[in-house]
């Protein structure tokens, strides 16, 4: 607006043209909402500087050490980060190898087999199975998955394979185990929604070419179907991977709270999550407090190496797929 | 003026809504878990007595309750070990000790099918936490209870997941029963357990306890009393196998009741006596030596006062023994340090 | 046909079916929690139970009072500092975000909407409950707005850019402003998806706890205010459920029905908004 010819002095043209533009109702209303989207940016980055400055002692006292340790001991001040990065671990693992399967599977079901009115009411069960509190997953696993897996389920494996270290030891109820079969339940909803919408997004030609090649329906899902929306099957993995290594609450309530690496899934263990919950507010001194804190730190790193991959491979299969919004 | 007379009601309203608001002291306090049953019965008896204190007590082990003492997030401590130089340097006035109630550790057990008592030896107790004794029907135990048809079943082995008194008074005295123990794992709030499932606080471990089959795991006394568990004898440093109760946890603190140092840190377990029950231990309130808000410092006063006269009625009623007489007198005596 | 072809037909039937059981296992597990959940909490929920306070431990009775109001009151800041802030960035995000800055801002959002929310938590405690000395609801209600902010503005920004372009033309042919055009036109109809994403933000922190174990803490009375600690319900249902007394449990079941049932209907409510949204458009 302001335009003068004589371009000398810079500063003060651009400022009165952004003054000019403030009595713009479009300007203010710029600014006003870039503010609002920079306390995003604001409050990430104090998370990340706020961890990292709180995790400061341990970092100098124990080094790269800190992670590699399997000692915890308040004690002796010597605080590991490794029993709790295998715990967190191996209850992902052995979620994602219970709902992996169950999941591809339901939602293969629901997006080539089931008629439309049965996989949208499905659909939307299963979503709520999302919506359900972590607190509420411990609270009723606390009461019923413990005892069955106490009683029926670990000991049932226990019998034929016990001779492997996986499933040998004492019986507990509360362990690796059930945390990873709580963990699953709470992950299948996530893996079921995305998975049948890319499977859903696959077009109906590689079906039917299958098909008129003289494929079984089976074969044409597994073979032409499947690998097409792998990407955003994969990218379903990782969310629920990602959803799983932060899970507290349930983990917590059955995990058994013990900070060493045992090799059988039926021994009791920690994870980061459930170490920060159960110890945060107890910790005495500040070494102890702060090397939660850098569990904290590591676990956050962890997730978004895990949710940054998901993104990416959902964001490549919607690409691919379908034009509409 | 016809516009100001609703505002100046709003205003007064609001005023007066406000300073009836701030009538009630809000008192925070965080600490042992060993005796929440009797502090939550003495807060809301106390509560009666002087209806505009509320104190509210977070139950999150003696650990948290002296690390948020020092970090001055709660207005008073409860713990059942005594805090330690270190901890108290960090004061700029240190603060005060006041035992409590006397309460009883004991061993309780999850063993169905087994309904006689049972007796543990220090050595049993001490080689089953340090995961030497693996089975109910270890010799260790049997030899002690003859008669008992013990289980070839593994023990599951429950303790403290976090920074506990009871975990430090329990080490306490397997350190002193058990040199094996001492050496290895030592006396501390939170140890690096040998063996076995963490639990959170005492109802933690008791719930634990209470759900697994062929647990074990230690406690403060009404935890299972109230809970219906079963609990066994122990034998203390005379010979003599005693359960925990009244007389045997006011027996284990006489002698020390005589020798007791003017800041009220001791330590009872084991102590002499035939029967003195061996793992014993006084509870502690930590308080402040400066209180700044007037009303809250009034509070506690009042309720440390209250405690020390009326609150030890209702210890026996929930199976913690009174503090002796001796112990109360110097306590009132030390209320006057408080500013 | 050929014994290979049967062998063909008959795994493509057996896998098939397979899938079948899938889907319907995952279905079943929800009848089947929310099922024990409703019966274990509807044997335990009574009137007092919504108008009594907790009692000391061993004891029967008493209610969860505080814990219900001390989630309203957690809840109620949360939205308030969360909401607009969410929907004003969504706002940005959708209509002036240039290129990098937007980019970066929608990075960090999905960023902070991964980040475990005890990590979050962590946050809440060095910035809020150290320098002020206590645990407090503030603590917590701003715990769970920094998980509401960017879970509202990508939902509104997701609907937002779901309104066509025409609209938006349409309105700037007629002489609206920029900025006029969003106001009249473009969120009116994008509100129903954009309430549907803040009822379904807000249910989702509704349950959590982890962040607030630390945070707001917990009362044994009714919080006399924001800068105190302050119960809330799913602590309580964490501290009772682990808890041996058998009345615990039982307060720790009604607990869990009430919030369950509470973060359903929210979730069925948003979701039924949305559909119906969807069948007027079409």
């Amino acid at each position: 607006m302001a335009t003068s010819a004589a371009a000398s002095a810079p500063p003060p043209g651009r400022t009165r043209a952004l003054l000019q533009n403030l009595r713009n109702g479009d300007e203010v209303a710029r600014l006003i909402t870039l503010v609002f989207a920079s306390s995003i940016l604001l409050v990430t980055f104090g998370l990340i500087y706020q961890l990292w400055i709180t995790s400061a002692l341990p970092r100098h006292k124990f080094g790269f050490g800190f992670l590699t340790s399997s000692m915890w001991n308040p004690v002796s001040g010597q605080f590991g980060a490794l029993p709790f990065i295998y715990g967190t671990v191996v209850t992902s693992v052995v979620a994602l190898l219970i709902a992996v399967p169950l999941g591809v599977g339901a939602a293969i079901f629901l997006s080539e087999l089931a008629p439309p009115r049965v996989s949208s009411t499905f659909t939307f069960f299963i979503e709520l199975l999302a919506a359900v509190p972590s607190v509420i997953y411990g609270l009723l696993a606390i009461f019923t998955l413990v005892p069955l897996m106490r009683d029926y389920v670990e000991p049932a494996l226990k019998k034929p394979l016990g001779f492997l270290p996986v499933f040998s030891g004492p019986v507990f109820g509360f362990g690796y185990l059930t945390a990873g079969v709580i963990l699953a339940i709470m992950t299948l909803p996530f893996i079921i929604s995305i998975s049948r919408e890319a499977l859903l997004e696959v077009p109906t030609e590689q079906r039917e070419a299958a098909l008129a090649l003289g494929a079984t329906r089976w074969e044409s899902t597994w073979q032409a179907v499947v690998p097409y929306a792998r990407l955003g099957i994969f990218g379903s993995i990782f969310l629920g991977l990602a959803r799983a290594l932060g899970e507290t609450m349930a983990v917590t309530m059955v995990i058994g709270n013990d900070p060493s690496i045992h090799a059988s899934l039926f021994a009791p263990g920690y994870t980061i999550a459930a170490v920060i919950a159960n110890e945060f507010s107890e910790a005495t001194g500040d070494l102890y407090l702060q090397s939660l804190v850098g569990l904290g730190l590591v676990l956050f790193l962890l997730t978004i190496v895990i949710n940054a991959m998901a993104r990416l491979l959902i964001i490549a299969t919607t690409r691919r797929g379908s034009a509409h919004p | 003026m016809k516009k100001s007379s609703p505002w100046l009601g709003i205003m007064s309203g609001l005023a007066i809504l406000l300073t009836v608001a701030q009538a009630k002291v809000l008192i925070n306090a965080a600490g042992a878990t060993f005796p929440y049953p009797i502090y939550g019965k003495w807060f809301e008896e106390f509560a009666k007595v002087d209806p505009d204190a509320q104190i509210n007590y977070s139950s999150i082990g003696s650990g948290g309750g002296i690390r948020q003492f020092s970090e001055g997030t709660v207005d008073f401590g409860a713990s059942d070990m005594p805090m330690t130089d270190e901890q108290l340097g960090k004061f700029k006035n240190k603060p005060l000790h006041f035992p409590t109630v006397l309460g009883g550790i004991v061993p309780t057990y999850n063993l169905p099918g087994v309904t006689q008592e049972l007796k543990f030896t220090p050595e049993a107790l001490a080689g089953i936490y340090l995961g030497k004794i693996k089975k109910w029907n270890d010799p260790e135990l049997t030899k002690a209870n003859a008669g008992v048809k013990l289980p070839d079943n593994e023990i599951v082995v429950v303790h403290r997941s976090e920074g506990s008194g009871t975990t430090f008074v329990f080490t306490d005295y397997l350190s002193k029963v058990s040199p094996e123990w001492k050496s290895k794992v030592g006396v501390n709030a939170s140890v690096s357990w040998p063996a076995g499932l963490g639990g959170k606080g005492n109802e933690g471990v008791a719930g634990v306890v209470k759900q697994t089959p062929n647990s074990i795991g230690y406690v403060e006394l009404i935890y299972v009393l109230q809970n219906k568990m079963a609990y066994g004898s122990l034998r203390n440093a005379a010979g003599v196998f005693l359960k925990a109760d009244l007389d045997s946890v006011t027996e284990a603190a006489a002698s020390a009741a005589k020798t007791m140092p003017a800041d009220f840190r001791v330590s009872i377990t084991n102590a002499p006596g035939k029967k003195a029950y061996p793992i014993s231990t006084f509870t502690y309130l930590l308080i402040p030596s400066k209180i700044d808000d007037p009303a809250k410092k009034k509070a506690i006063v009042a309720f440390v006062r209250w405690m020390l006269a009326d609150g030890q009625k209702y210890a026996a009623g929930l199976a913690y023994a009174p503090l002796p007489n001796e112990v109360v007198a110097k306590e009132v005596k030390q209320i006057a340090l408080i500013q | 046909m050929t014994l290979r072809n049967r062998w063909r037909k008959t795994l493509s039937y057996a896998m098939l079916s397979l899938t079948g059981v899938c889907a319907a296992v995952a279905v079943a597990i929800l009848f089947v929690l929310l099922g024990y959940l409703v019966y274990n909490g509807w044997r335990s929920v009574d009137w007092d139970f919504f108008t009594k306070l907790p009692k000391s431990p061993g004891e029967t009775g008493g209610g969860m009072a505080n814990a219900i109001v001390g989630s309203f009151q957690i809840i109620a800041l949360a939205t308030v500092i969360g909401l607009p802030v969410g929907f004003m960035a969504g706002i940005y995000l959708a209509e002036f975000g240039g290129k990098a800055f937007a980019f970066l801002v929608r990075y960090m959002a999905d960023l902070l909407n991964g980040v475990p929310s005890i990590v979050i938590g962590i946050f809440a405690y060095a910035v809020v409950v150290v320098p002020m000395h206590v645990n407090s609801a503030l603590a917590g209600g701003l715990a769970l707005a920094v998980m509401l902010i960017p879970i509202t503005a990508r939902s509104t920004e997701q609907f937002m850019n779901s309104v066509p372009q025409t609209l938006r033309e349409g309105a700037l042919a007629l002489g609206a402003s920029k900025w006029k055009t969003i106001a009249t036109v473009v969120v009116p109809a994008a509100y129903r998806g954009i309430a549907t994403g803040m009822i379904l933000g807000v249910a989702r922190i509704a349950g959590e706890t982890a962040p607030l174990l630390f945070t707001s803490g917990n009362n044994a009375y009714m919080s006399s205010g924001f800068t105190q600690p302050t119960a809330s319900l799913p602590v309580m249902i964490f501290l009772r459920a682990t808890a041996p007394y058998e009345d615990w449990h039982r307060q720790a079941w009604a607990a869990g029905m009430v919030l369950l049932l509470l973060v359903l209907l929210a979730n069925v409510a948003a979701r039924l908004i949305l559909s119906r949204g969807i069948a007027v458009q079409k």
